[in-house]
This record gives structure tokens, C-alpha cells and sequence, in this order.
């Protein structure tokens, strides 16, 4: 499948937005943020900013972005349609959460309750962006129970990281959110290890002589292709550069999109606040590029049962 | 709606003959033909006539070759939308533009309010739909809707442009949902099938399997004394008469 610019910087950047929504709803309910109002709607913003971008960025990917508001209604039966209206839906609980922290207190009952649901909403938005692909039978490397876990764990360990550099840009200790950013790394990391073993490993969804119905024959091999020249399907649903450099890629992914991250995450709990305001915001980069590109492959190294009618593998 | 409608008893669809196909590619010109100009147009195409040409094709034919020694054969096989009773590519659409028909199942796109997100494309696993970039909309086979309940053409013509123009008669358009239509029958007959029918899409559209060739007779003679001698090869033709 295609790795397009637009919507592999969607997943990864609403990803962290989200996450990071999630930790600040979750970490106030339980007291354990900077108390300052101003850190409180600077941190929600970065948040909502990041997955805010990504949508944004994501429309310009569509035949007619002026049509987008139409995906917002098809929530009973489309993954997508649904992961529109929770994208939008979380603003209202989070935006309250905001203005809740900034002139009730953080420690108010009504602000803990929107943190909580804005937390909620944050991580149902990464679920259904990551059931788009998991409902797609043709493409076996994502139509696996374990895109879902993976896509969520990502998404805290992210949202972690960018919190944490939030809080010690912000002055404060960002001891607890790093020391979170590195379990739900080893947690995103263990996960992903465990899906590119599985997909390396799964067998064929369907073959040649299945999708041509011709295996009551023999052996089907492709002679003719219908066109001399690449079509749609086989640009968008045959794209087939990256697997060259996958194993490679791959330990670029685990460099940069966890290795580093963590060990800077882990001096980052022992550091005091001043080195911190370097080091973590790197790592939130860093991090955000290796999972970028760990992204990247998760498109490129899919496979369509379509390219089978032309004699690939899948 | 991109929830699946209560099925009716009409299934519309085509049966392909995969036995008497020549590969000669009629079909799929006629409904580009068809279709740049009817409910699809324009179906888009770029630099036609210099290198590198591109464009929406409604139908494609492929050809294959199965089976290894004297019972190999070659076959020429059109792939279009099959249109299936559990069609993954209307139930993932977000904005109700990809639909089934309820009253004859066949399954379009309104281009109208198609944002052209592309998801279709990736749910269906037989690759039938295809992008238009330059009016930015998803394309697929809409069966010839527009030929097929036209009242302004004569009887005999409202059929899909692909079938009406197979100069091998090897498709066939009708109803599969009765099973005592010619297309059913057909199907019965000849153990028509479905393509790949682990992805559970249940397709409406059937192929039919190339029949097997009785196995050729044996040589009727001995093999002819090879010899370079060519009055003896002469008297062993007259000879052989």
C-alpha cells in the first residue's frame, strides 16, 4: 500500500495529540500535574494542535477536501466516518477541560470529569483510526488483531513522551511522565516486535489460482498484464520500493522510535529540571520521527490481494 | 446509506465464459467507449497518445496461463466490479456516496458527494474500483445502468456495452437471483464460481471454468524410417496415403 505523506503523518501525529490528551486527563484525576492554570491550556492546546494539524493536513489527501464534512455521516457502518465524529467530539471535552482547569482549578469535580472524558474521546478517536485498517480483509499485514493494541500503546507512549516534555518545558519535574513514557515504550515496543513476527510469518490470504477461480487447473501464473503502463491499482495497492530496505528501515524504526526516546526518557527521571528542558523535548521528536517511519513501513510493507491478478506475492 | 440493504430477490450480474473468452479486449473498450460518455463520465485518461499513457478503465483483461504440460492452457480473464451482496466497499464508505441498490443490487458511487478518500478502492479485495485524479472521484462498472433500463434504446440492446459487444458471446448479463433465469441455469450447468470466495464478499457475478479438452489420440502410426534419401521419402508418402 502506499505510504502517502498526508496519511501516515495523520496516525502518527494524531496519535501523540491524542495520547498526550489522554495523560493530562488521566494524570490530573489523579493530582499529579503541575497545578498552574496556564500549563493546564497550554498542554491541552499542544494536544488538540497536534491532531488538529494532522487532520487537517490529512484532507488535502482527498479528491475533494471541500467535501469532508460529508464523512462525518456514516458513523453506523464506516471506520472512518466514525473516527471523523470522534475527532470532532473530543474537542468539546477537551476544550472544557481547558477552560474548567484555567478558571474553576484543576481540582474541581468538573474539571476531572471533562479531563476524563476528553481522555476517553482522545483514545476511542486512535481506536477507530486503527479499526479502518483492521477491518480491511484484502491486506493481511493489517487486517490482524494486533494493529489495534499496537496503534493505542504507540499513541500513550508518544502522548508520554510529548507530555513530558510539556511539563519540564514548562519548569516543572516531568518525572512520572517519563517514567510512563518508558513502560509504555517497552509495551508499544514488545507489541510491534510481536506484529512484524506475526506478518512475517501469516500465510497468503488468498493466491493466484483463488482469486482467478483457475486452480481446479493447475498452477496459474500471470502471462499478460491487461496494460503496458503502472494504473491506479497498482500505484496505490502495489507499491512495493520499501521492501527492499525493510529489515533495515526497520532497525531505524527501533533506533530512533524507541531506543532513543526511551534512554533519554530514562536520564530524564534522574535529571533535575534545567538539563530536562533539552533532553525531553528531543526525545518527543525523536521519538515521533522513528515512529514516523515505523508508520511508513506499516503502509509500505502492506500487501493487496489485488496485486495478485498481477501475478504478484502477496 | 452505507449500511447494507435488505436484499432483494434481484441480483443483476454478469456470467463470464472463461472457456469461449478470446482475449480480444472488446469488452472493456466498449464500456470505456460507454462510459466516458454516460452516469461515469468522463472516465479520465492521460497522456493518451505519448509515453506513459493512464487512465480509469471500468474492466481489465488479463491473461493467464494454468496448469503445466498437455493439460496447460491459456486463458483470457475480464476482472470488473462483481457486484457483491456483501459489498466491503459500500459498508467502510463515510459518506454514504458508495451504495448498494436495493432493488437490483447493484453497487455505485454517487460522484456527487464523493469526497474521494480512496477507501473503497483498498476494501475491495478484486481491485474494481478505480480513481479518477483528475475529477477526484472513485469509478467503478455501474453495470450500464444507463443502458440497461433505458427506455429511449431498443430492447435487444439494453445490456451492459461489454456484453452487447463480445463478438464470443462470452458474457452474459442477468438475473442471478432467480434461479430460473438463463444466467442461473447457465451457472448451474457449467459450475460456475465464485472469485475468491475466502474474503466472504459473496460476489454476484460468476465465472465460468474452461472446459476440459478431451485428451488427444494417441499417433496412429509408427514414426517414419528417418532417412535422407528423398525418392524413399517420397515412396513413403504415397505409401503412407
Amino acid at each position: 500500500m502506499i505510504p502517502a505523506f498526508s496519511v501516515v503523518l495523520l496516525t502518527v501525529a494524531s496519535g501523540a495529540g491524542y495520547g498526550m490528551l489522554a495523560w493530562l486527563g488521566v494524570l490530573n484525576a489523579l493530582r499529579l500535574l503541575p497545578a498552574s492554570p496556564w500549563f493546564g491550556v497550554g498542554a491541552v492546546l499542544v494536544s488538540l494542535a497536534l491532531s488538529a494539524v494532522a487532520l487537517f493536513v490529512s484532507t488535502l489527501h482527498l479528491g475533494h477536501p471541500e467535501r469532508a464534512w460529508r464523512a462525518v455521516s456514516q458513523w453506523r457502518s464506516s471506520w472512518l466516518s466514525r473516527e471523523g465524529v470522534m475527532a470532532l467530539l473530543t474537542n468539546l471535552p477537551a476544550l472544557g477541560f481547558a477552560a474548567a482547569w484555567f478558571f474553576a482549578g484543576r481540582a474541581i469535580g468538573v474539571t476531572v470529569v471533562l479531563g476524563l472524558l476528553a481522555a476517553a474521546c482522545g483514545l476511542a478517536t486512535v481506536a477507530c483510526q486503527a479499526m479502518i485498517y483492521a477491518t480491511l480483509r484484502p491486506i493481511r499485514q493489517w487486517c490482524n488483531p494486533l494493529v489495534l493494541p499496537n496503534l493505542l500503546l504507540l499513541a500513550l507512549f508518544s502522548g508520554a513522551a510529548w507530555l513530558a516534555a510539556a511539563v519540564a518545558l514548562a519548569g516543572y519535574s516531568p518525572r512520572i511522565e517519563a517514567a510512563l513514557g518508558v513502560v509504555f515504550g517497552i509495551a508499544a515496543l514488545l507489541t510491534k516486535l510481536g506484529y512484524w513476527r506475526r506478518i512475517d510469518a501469516a500465510p497468503p490470504v488468498a493466491t493466484i489460482e483463488s482469486a482467478t477461480g483457475l486452480g481446479r487447473i493447475g498452477p496459474v501464473r500471470s502471462l499478460e498484464s491487461p496494460h503496458t503502463e503502472e494504473n491506479y491499482l497498482l500505484r496505490e495497492m502495489g507499491y512495493a520500493i520499501a521492501r527492499k530496505h525493510a529489515a533495515r528501515l526497520r532497525q531505524i524504526a527501533l533506533a530512533l522510535g524507541f531506543a532513543v526516546p526511551a534512554l533519554l526518557l530514562a536520564v530524564g527521571i534522574a535529571a533535575g529540571v534545567t538539563p530536562n528542558r533539552g533532553l525531553l523535548p528531543i526525545a518527543a521528536v525523536v521519538g515521533l520521527l522513528g515512529i514516523y517511519i515505523e508508520r511508513w513501513l506499516f503502509f509500505a510493507q502492506a500487501t493487496h490481494t489485488v496485486t495478485l491478478y498481477y501475478g504478484r506475492r502477496i | 446509506m452505507t449500511s447494507i440493504p435488505t436484499p432483494g430477490a434481484k441480483k443483476l450480474g454478469l456470467v463470464i465464459d472463461l472457456d469461449t473468452c478470446v482475449g480480444c479486449h472488446a469488452c472493456a473498450v466498449n464500456c470505456k467507449e460507454w462510459n466516458t460518455s454516460g452516469h461515469s463520465a468522463p472516465l479520465t485518461d492521460f497522456s493518451a497518445y505519448q509515453d506513459h499513457p493512464d487512465g480509469v478503465w471500468l474492466n481489465r483483461v488479463h491473461t493467464y496461463e494454468a496448469g503445466i504440460g498437455p493439460d496447460s492452457r491459456t486463458v483470457h480473464f475480464p476482472r470488473s466490479c462483481l457486484h457483491c451482496e456483501d459489498p466491503p466497499c459500500v459498508t467502510v464508505c463515510p459518506t454514504g456516496a458508495s451504495y448498494k441498490r436495493a432493488e437490483d443490487g447493484i453497487v455505485l458511487v454517487n460522484a456527487e458527494i464523493c469526497i474521494g478518500c480512496k477507501l473503497c478502492s483498498w476494501a475491495c479485495p478484486y481491485g474494481a474500483r478505480e480513481f479518477d485524479e483528475d475529477q477526484g472521484v472513485m469509478r467503478k462498472c455501474t453495470l450500464c445502468i444507463d443502458r440497461i433500463y433505458n427506455t429511449n434504446l431498443p430492447e435487444q440492446e439494453r445490456q451492459p456495452a461489454c456484453v452487447a459487444t463480445c463478438p464470443a458471446r462470452a458474457r452474459h448479463f442477468g438475473d442471478l437471483g432467480d434461479p430460473t433465469s438463463a444466467v442461473s441455469q447457465l451457472v448451474a450447468e457449467r459450475g460456475g464460481f465464485d472469485l475468491m470466495p475466502e474474503m466472504e464478499c459473496k460476489p454476484v457475478n460468476k465465472y465460468l471454468p474452461p472446459r476440459r479438452r478431451p485428451t488427444p489420440a494417441a499417433p496412429a502410426e509408427a514414426p517414419r524410417p528417418a532417412g535422407s534419401n528423398s525418392v524413399l521419402r517420397w515412396i513413403d508418402r504415397v505409401l503412407s496415403r
